[in-house]
């Protein structure tokens, strides 16, 4: 992917048509803008492709990251608005997948001037079940997950990984390693966690003034359908896109239906 | 044993036997993940019948809700992205809810064409790697808790050896730094300026032989022995003297610690400060003065606590307006410097000083601070230094000593 790194902080890569529409991709918990890789190509014909890292995340800059400043989505929407004022973008398709859906939503709320479109995708305002609400996780189950990130069993050598790249002696580990993605260090990755399955942001959704698409999965285990159909109901005038994929990453699994669903909701001018 | 002398049992020519009871558990899926094969022992593991789960039942379905995120999260997106994945923990649900602690290693099968068509997974057993894993972990936090505990109780105990906070002495500007080498142990290095009453401070600064708790505990010592010492008597030689002998009787008995110091005497004179110091073995102090730096000439004593019989002399330092005196512990002369690796030394502490003016002893402090840090690992001692000055520009005021004598 040929790009000019601009900003290290979020290690932001522009790409594209350089006089297209902007469409900024934002990844979920767990990967970074690797996430992307299979539909930048096509999107990058007829727009400009803003791509970046949550701070923590990849290749960002991890001496910027902040325990308290990262406990809410507040402060990852906050680096999102800093993003779009320091690359001067005119208003951006903000493309949000999984707890970026949420940190697009509270970034437009604040500054709607900033934001085009929204297109969240796999959205979830409030991963836990409550009353009247199906959110597809007992609290049990968020705490089973937040346990399991804490005792660190899940992803060993993932977890491992930064331990092993900080071992100079033994470099044929860092070589096998090298070509995984996605590597997160563990300490941040539980906040991240914790910050992104613990957020409720139902009351946030019915402030949402940009025209908004919802992608959703037709089975997808972290998102499921009642929460996309919850989240447009919400958001006034959004519109819904159930696709026929499997997963909570369409981007990845149905690349094809994923790209032409943003592409076209992106250059609808209607 | 057969006449070819090969037991036919042993030929392993048997394909479906090697898949079904391999020693691992064999698992193929589309790229969905909905399971369409799966061999007899990963069905035994998780004690469900084959018909319950090909066709019907996702990869997914067998991971504990924990499992369930991590895979959505990170497994199934690195898989897509690099065709294979390796060494995953994981557990997994079994019939009956038990958990089975596993390893997973997942790679994409593609057709001719390069078309991804399925994944195979290849899960082994890992519960005593797991036990393992988890003392490990369990074993570090236990270690970082240890070490939390270690760096409470140094600074804790380095704390109460140290004034919480300078006094006001009317008139004086008078600042200090403590670099402590190291959060782990406590430092040898104590200072303290305190009050004696009548217009009267008492200071001191030094350096106990060696570190740790035995030399905090020789530090506690020291100071309340010059504390009490300096109450009664008005000769800080005879003070040092007292010292040496508490200090002696430790040293003679089982401690072999001794220590260096320089204790003196201030009291107030119109806009200067008299100081009568006395040194036992210490550094000479700084005296900045008119933009130069020089060592004051304090007459030495010996080692405090090594002689039975010991006599300190006192010698009388008049700080004027603008002067500032530097009390400092010998790890900043000692410190090496970045590039030469070479002693700091006193002949570039003077000239880092004169380079200085007549800032004041908050000024140099802080000078000294930015010093400090710039040696990076040259500094592996602990520095203690202490500044005092009579700040300067008042002479105008020199004329209505009464009004500054009512004031103090």
């Amino acid at each position: 992917m040929s790009g000019v790194t601009v900003d290290r902080r979020n290690n932001v890569t522009v790409t594209g048509r350089a006089d297209g529409p902007v469409v900024m991709l934002a990844h979920g918990f767990g990967c970074d803008q690797n996430m992307w890789r299979l539909i930048v190509p096509g999107l990058a014909r007829d727009f400009r492709v803003v791509l970046f890292d949550h701070v923590g995340a990849g290749h960002s800059d991890l001496s910027a990251w902040e325990p308290d400043r990262y406990a809410t989505l507040d402060g990852y929407a906050d680096d999102v608005l800093r993003i779009c004022a320091e690359l001067e973008l005119p208003p951006v398709v903000f493309v949000g997948h999984s707890v970026s859906a949420m940190i697009g939503v509270l970034a437009a709320i604040r500054d709607p001037a900033r934001f085009a479109k929204l297109i969240l995708v796999g959205p979830s305002p409030r991963y836990v079940d409550d009353a009247g609400y199906l959110g597809g996780f007992s609290q049990a189950d968020i705490d089973e997950l937040l346990d399991s990130l804490e005792s660190n069993y899940l992803g060993w050598s993932a977890a491992m990984a930064p331990v092993i790249m900080g071992n100079p002696e033994r470099p044929e580990l860092a070589g096998e390693l090298e070509n995984s993605f996605c590597r997160t260090d563990p300490a941040i990755a539980r906040v991240f966690a914790r910050t992104t399955f613990l957020s409720d942001n139902r009351s946030d959704l019915a402030k949402v003034t940009v025209p908004t698409l919802i992608l959703q999965c037709a089975r997808d285990a972290i998102a499921p359908v009642e929460v996309g159909e919850f989240v447009h109901a919400q958001i006034p005038g959004s519109s819904l896109v159930t696709l026929p994929a499997t997963g909570h990453c369409p981007q990845l699994s149905a690349p094809d239906a994923t790209l032409a669903a943003i592409a076209s909701f992106a250059a609808d001018s209607s | 044993m057969s006449e070819a002398g090969v037991d036919p049992a042993l030929l392993e020519d048997s394909v479906e036997d090697l898949y079904e009871n391999a020693p691992c558990g064999y698992l193929s899926t589309r790229l969905d993940g909905q399971i369409v094969k799966i061999n007899a022992t990963l069905l035994t593991w998780l004690g469900y019948r084959r018909d319950e789960l090909v066709g019907r039942r996702y990869f997914s379905d067998l991971l504990t809700v924990g499992g369930k995120l991590y895979h959505e999260t990170h497994f199934a997106p690195l898989l897509a992205m690099q065709g294979e994945i390796g060494g995953v923990a994981l557990e997994l649900k079994a019939a009956d809810g038990a958990r089975l602690p596993v390893l997973v290693n997942s790679a994409v099968r593609t057709n001719a064409d390069g078309e991804p068509r399925l994944i195979r997974t290849t899960i082994v057993e890992a519960r005593d790697r797991r036990a393992y894993e988890r003392e490990l972990l369990r074993a570090r936090r236990e270690a970082e808790l240890e070490g939390e505990r270690l760096k409470l109780l140094v600074t804790t105990l380095q704390r109460s050896l140290l004034p919480p906070a300078l006094p006001a002495v009317p008139g004086l500007q008078a600042a200090a730094h403590y670099h402590f080498a190291s959060l782990n142990e406590v430092g040898g290095d104590f200072y303290d300026l305190f009050a004696l009453g009548a217009g009267r401070w008492g200071v001191f600064l030094g350096d106990v032989c060696g570190k740790g708790a035995e030399a905090a505990a020789v530090t506690s010592m020291i100071r309340y022995t010059l504390r009490a010492a300096a109450v009664y008597d008005p000769d800080p030689g005879a003070v040092l003297s007292t010292l040496n002998a508490a200090l002696h009787e430790e040293y003679e008995r089982d401690s072999g610690r001794f220590c260096t110091a320089v204790f003196g005497l201030l009291s107030r004179d119109g806009d200067s400060f008299i100081l009568t110091l006395a040194s036992g073995g210490h550094p000479a102090p700084l005296l900045i003065q008119a933009g130069a730096a020089s060592y004051y000439p304090v007459r030495g004593g010996p080692f405090i606590g090594v002689f039975d019989d010991a006599v300190f002399t006192a010698t009388t330092i008049v700080l004027a307006p603008g002067d500032t005196l530097l009390l400092y512990t010998d790890g900043l002369i000692d410190a090496r410097t970045d590039e030469a690796r070479e002693r700091f030394g006193e002949e570039a502490l003077a000239a880092f000083a004169a380079g200085l003016g007549d800032g004041g002893a908050t000024l140099v402090v802080n000078a000294i601070i930015d010093l400090l840090d710039g040696f990076g690992d040259g500094l592996d001692d602990d520095v203690a230094v202490l500044a005092l000055s009579a700040p300067p520009g008042r002479a105008s005021r020199k004329a209505r000593p009464a009004e500054l004598d009512r004031r103090s």
